[in-house]
């Protein structure tokens, strides 16, 4: 099993290929079954990493290496592996995405052949960003995403598709060219320098490995750091998306199909919370901790928090309200981050699971209603509780695992979260509660409205209660829920190690200060120097 | 000149030879059209031939003509280059010119003197030399711009083309004049030693810049761009690819010369012109694209921003600067082909084909063309994983590395802003439902869409052996600026 990353990212891809190529786009019936097979075994593939994933004590970080030269002109390698992180990100890309597929069967009656397609590229380029570990590699699949989720959101959104879509384009691809640019001066940082800007480099072999670049993050000199912070930061913030980013999302949110709804929730943004967690704490810790930049990272984390939430609270349209309210709880993700232990930033990862899971059965659920009805307007429901109990029943429990009640998710992600930050600061902890209150208030509000009261609009008497179909796309969310609300110790077991790791690597001083005894584990197992990093192919010009 | 000289400029003289063939076979009783692109293709193919075999015979760079010529990689690279360009385009043009009035011997005869002095200006290390090239390319092109002789929009074109193109050529001689009479030889090794010597020579400088305007207006830089999306537009569509691939790429093919071997050790007396030139082509070239509705004016515009782009790599002064300026020429050419392509797919004769709309809904009637469409624009985008990326990286690579953060930031900002108008014919081909236009495609169309496409494709996802192709190609280039 060495290329088991791999297998697991490109197996949609050979789905999607399969279904390209060979079956007939009439063929409605094929195309969902093939699309369904390799979604599924695509999650049942990712549970292989599950099991095998070693969480003892001094197991190295990175696991499944995958590592050969691609571009060695310019020092590229392919360079897959993954931590504790990468590892839960990519099982609930791979569960949420057969969800996805799953759940389209009704949703999406034109142009089905290419919405499978597609749905199976996304996941490939999702997966792909998450196993990278070559800076080069991890660029081509965070831009290859975003044709996909553009052409979902363009062709099978709602009426302002075409708006909703090129801007989901160009601001991702705004801040990933800026990304770029950074990387090019980790690049040169770490090979030959940067003469004209007086950077002196570090004479190693150019190479693009992400690893490399963790060790060599305090040797960066503190102004060079604060840029390529700003730039990666503009590139994860607007992914995040951080207030003042965000106005990308409801839009996007609103227009796209609920399969693209549901993607772009739980995975797409956690794309961004993983770049602070992977590149921009562990790379450049000195910027993460100085003054002016926690502090306006901090800030506009608490201003996502409680302007999110606020706006979600007057949104007469249910997945608007929905997309908002991702913004507030994204940016609990942010703040527990920043809190730079490992309390806060396990709870940080926790929490983008947790919302990965709640947020898109929130997406499917408002999607479910939508396909009855043809409206997502508040105003337009009401009562429905006693037409659909079983909708009412799935709906409350993804409410309540939202907003954080005991026994269920995300209330150990928020707790872990405000644990973390408390330990740093009460004031950020303070506005963090808040922002859970105000979480409680809009989605109970949301609940009441739509489910509670009389049944007075006659359109909604003839409703129909989830078919089984739909009930198994949210029982395993629902499974989960449960799960990790109950029990999330094998979660926090696969986290401790990565995270202690981050933390190392942006506070070197932490676990001395609380008098706990760490010590780095090997980064990898098998550790394979790279094939010969031909000089730019000196050897042949000097012939 | 020797027998020996015969040899190295073996391409040049088949590619004249077989010029003045193609311009005297219908006198000679070719009055079939629909074969006049097979000869062509047979001129080419023996001009190949000829390339590789004085590559292999001149190993080393080699003079010729006495020191106005030069074989070396540098040159080889851009003659194959050049070459494919010429046919691909050659290809394009047939469909065009087997059911119309013009004469298609004639236009492939000048299609053939233009590449023959392309392949002088890759090759010539003397002002004059490379003047002469590019001189034979600027009439060919002049005559190929107005080749529809009675639509007025190409007789139009073909004017304003002749007129600006002469006055730049004339601005770029008086450049070499001044050159000349400071430096006293106009061979680029004399000039590089000379300069070296020299502190704030106004002659020297106004000398420079005038040249380097006249490359501007070539390549189609801001300020001097404002007649390219005339030209563009105005000129039959193969002739348009023709103007906005071969001929860019051999301007910077000399600029590069010039500028590397020539003028690199006065470089702090003109990089901050070529950065402005290069900021400003990518901003007006991308804002303006953007309101364009005519697709040739749109890919017009877009060659402006491109040639910004290009231009860091020659600012850079750089081995990967340099580098980046023929990856990026190469990936650029195949990409820009292949829209180009598609727009000739979509126009019925004449000057259909050319507004935004008539891409609407082409993903029903041409899946295959309208997927090609979208690799094609990604790649101009440069958007991974097609060629694009890897040109835009290397140019992107020289900027930072040189010290140039703020045009690098100012490149990837525009370069995202490109996506906007590239999207919109994605925009019009798959999410609008149009009147799906029927394509019926020649055999010559389909099949460079689908070379376009694969080297488009491979090129992005495996580019090693283009990159170590060029980094030998510039190694010649790169020890003469290094010393």
């Amino acid at each position: 099993m060495q290329n088991i990353l791999s297998i697991i990212t490109y197996w949609p891809l050979v789905g999607a290929l399969l279904i390209l190529f060979f079956v007939n786009k009439e063929s409605s019936r094929a195309i969902k079954t093939i699309a369904t097979f390799f979604a599924g075994t695509g999650f049942l593939l990712s549970l292989v990493l599950w099991f095998q994933y070693d969480r003892s004590a001094g197991a190295p970080t990175f696991q499944f290496i995958e590592r050969f030269s691609w571009i060695p002109s310019i020092g590229v390698d392919y360079f897959f592996g993954i931590d504790g992180i990468a590892m839960l990100l990519i099982v609930m890309t791979t569960l949420l995405s057969f969800i996805a597929v799953y759940s389209s069967f009704t949703a999406i009656e034109n142009r089905q052949k290419e919405y499978y397609v597609l749905l199976l590229m996304l996941e490939t380029g999702m997966i792909g960003v998450f196993c990278a570990l070559d800076f080069f590699l991890f660029y081509v699949f965070w831009e290859v995403m975003l044709v996909p989720m553009y052409f979902l959101i363009g062709v099978w959104g709602g009426p302002r598709k075409l708006y909703a879509a090129i801007k989901f384009f160009l601001y991702t691809l705004a801040g990933s060219v800026l990304m770029l640019l950074a990387i090019l001066a980790l690049y040169f940082f770490n090979s030959s320098g940067i003469p004209f800007l007086g950077i002196a480099g570090l004479g190693n072999a150019p190479s693009f490995d992400v690893l490399q670049f963790h060790q060599i993050g305090h040797l960066i000199p503190a102004g060079m750091q604060f840029w390529l912070f700003l730039a990666f930061f503009i590139a994860f913030a607007i992914k995040v998306p951080m207030f003042p980013f965000h106005t990308w999302l409801p839009d996007a949110h609103v227009e796209a199909p609920t399969a693209g709804s549901v993607i772009l929730a739980a995975v797409l943004l956690k794309m961004g919370t993983y770049g602070f967690v992977r590149f921009s704490l562990p790379i450049l810790p000195d910027a993460a901790a100085s003054k002016e930049l926690l502090i306006p990272v901090i800030t506009l984390s608490i201003i996502g928090i409680v302007y999110g939430a606020l706006v979600a609270m007057v949104q007469p349209d249910m997945k608007k309200l929905v997309a908002y309210s991702s913004v507030s709880h994204l940016g609990f993700v942010m703040l527990g981050m920043f809190a730079f232990n490992p309390m806060g930033i396990q709870g940080s990862v926790l929490q983008m699971i947790n919302h990965g899971i709640s947020t898109g059965g929130l997406f499917l659920l408002v999607g479910i209603v939508y396909e009855r009805r043809h409206t997502r307007m508040i105003s337009e429901y009401g009562g429905i509780a006693k037409v659909m109990p079983v909708y009412a029943f799935f709906f409350l429990v993804t409410t309540l695992s939202s907003i954080g009640l005991p026994t269920l998710n995300g209330f150990i992600g928020e707790f872990a979260i405000l644990l973390g930050v408390a330990n740093r600061s009460m004031v950020w902890a303070a506005f963090a509660a808040l922002g859970i209150v105000l979480g409680a208030a809009y989605m109970l509000w949301l609940y009441q409205r739509v489910f509670w009261g009389p049944l007075d609009n006659p359109k909604n008497e003839e409703l129909k209660d989830l078919t089984w179909r739909e009930q198994w796309t949210l029982i395993p969310l629902v499974i989960c829920m449960l799960w990790i609300g109950l029990y999330p110790k094998p979660f926090f077991d696969i986290m401790e190690e990565p995270v202690n790791y981050i933390v190392n690597k942006v506070d070197p001083g932490y676990f001395e200060k609380a008098h706990i005894e760490y010590v780095e584990p090997p980064l990898m197992e098998r550790h394979e120097a790279p094939a010969e990093h031909a000089q730019l192919g000196a050897t042949e010009a000097a012939r | 000149m020797t027998w020996a000289d015969l040899a190295f400029l073996l391409p040049e003289i088949v590619l004249a030879i077989g010029g003045c063939i193609l311009l005297l076979a219908p006198v000679l009783g070719g009055k079939n059209n629909g074969i006049a692109a097979k000869w062509t293709m047979l001129v080419l193919l023996a001009a190949t031939t000829a390339t590789v075999f004085v590559a292999a015979g001149a190993g080393t760079p080699t003079d010729a003509l006495g020191t106005l010529f030069v074989v070396d990689g540098f040159a080889v690279f851009f003659k194959l280059l050049f070459i494919v360009i010429i046919a691909m385009v050659a290809l394009l043009s047939a469909e065009f010119l087997t059911d119309g009035e013009y004469s298609a011997w004639e236009f492939y005869s000048l299609m053939t003197f233009a590449l023959c002095g392309m392949m002088f200006m890759a090759s010539g290390t003397h002002l004059i030399s490379i003047y002469v090239g590019l001189e034979l390319l600027s009439l060919s092109s002049y005559i190929l711009a107005g080749y529809y002789k009675n639509e007025a929009r190409s007789t139009e074109a073909a004017m304003k083309y002749f007129v600006l193109g002469s006055v730049s050529s004339g601005i770029m001689l008086y450049g070499m004049s001044l050159i000349y009479g400071v430096c006293g030889s106009l061979h680029l090794s004399t000039i590089s030693v000379a300069v070296s010597t020299m502190f704030d020579n106004d002659a020297l400088i106004i000398g420079v810049m005038l040249l380097g305007a006249g490359l501007c207006f070539k390549v189609a830089a801001v300020p001097f761009h404002v007649w390219t999306p005339d030209v563009y537009t105005g000129a039959p569509t193969p002739i348009t690819a023709f103007l906005s691939t071969a001929s860019k790429v051999a301007a910077f093919a000399i600029f590069a010369r010039i500028f590397y071997t020539g003028l690199h050790n006065i470089s702090g007396d003109w990089n901050s012109i070529i950065a402005a030139v290069a900021a400003l082509s990518m901003i007006v070239g991308n804002l303006a694209a953007i309101t364009q509705t005519n697709v040739k004016r749109m890919l017009a515009y877009s060659s402006i921003a491109h040639a910004g782009y290009a231009l860091l790599g020659i600012l850079a002064m750089s081995e990967i600067g340099l580098q980046g300026v023929l990856i990026y020429m190469l990936v650029y050419a195949f990409a820009n082909i292949g829209t180009w392509a598609m727009v000739m797919l979509l126009s019925r004769r004449e000057y259909a084909g050319e507004k935004v709309d008539d891409f609407d809904g082409l993903h029903k009637s041409a899946p295959l063309y309208a997927f090609a469409m979208v690799v094609f624009l990604l790649s101009l985008g440069g958007i991974p994983p097609t060629a694009g990326f890897i040109g835009k990286y290397f140019l992107f690579a020289a900027a930072i590395s040189a010290g140039y953060a703020w045009l690098a930031v100012i490149a990837v900002l525009m370069s995202a802003v490109s996506i906007f108008y590239y999207f919109r014919l994605v925009v019009a081909m798959y999410l609008k439902e149009g009147k799906a236009a029927e394509v019926v495609a020649s055999r010559q169309v389909r099949f460079i869409v689908v070379v376009c496409l694969i080297a488009t494709l491979v090129l992005g996802i495996l580019p090693e052996r283009l990159i170590r192709s060029a980094a030998r190609s510039i190694a010649p280039i790169v020890n003469l600026a290094s010393r």
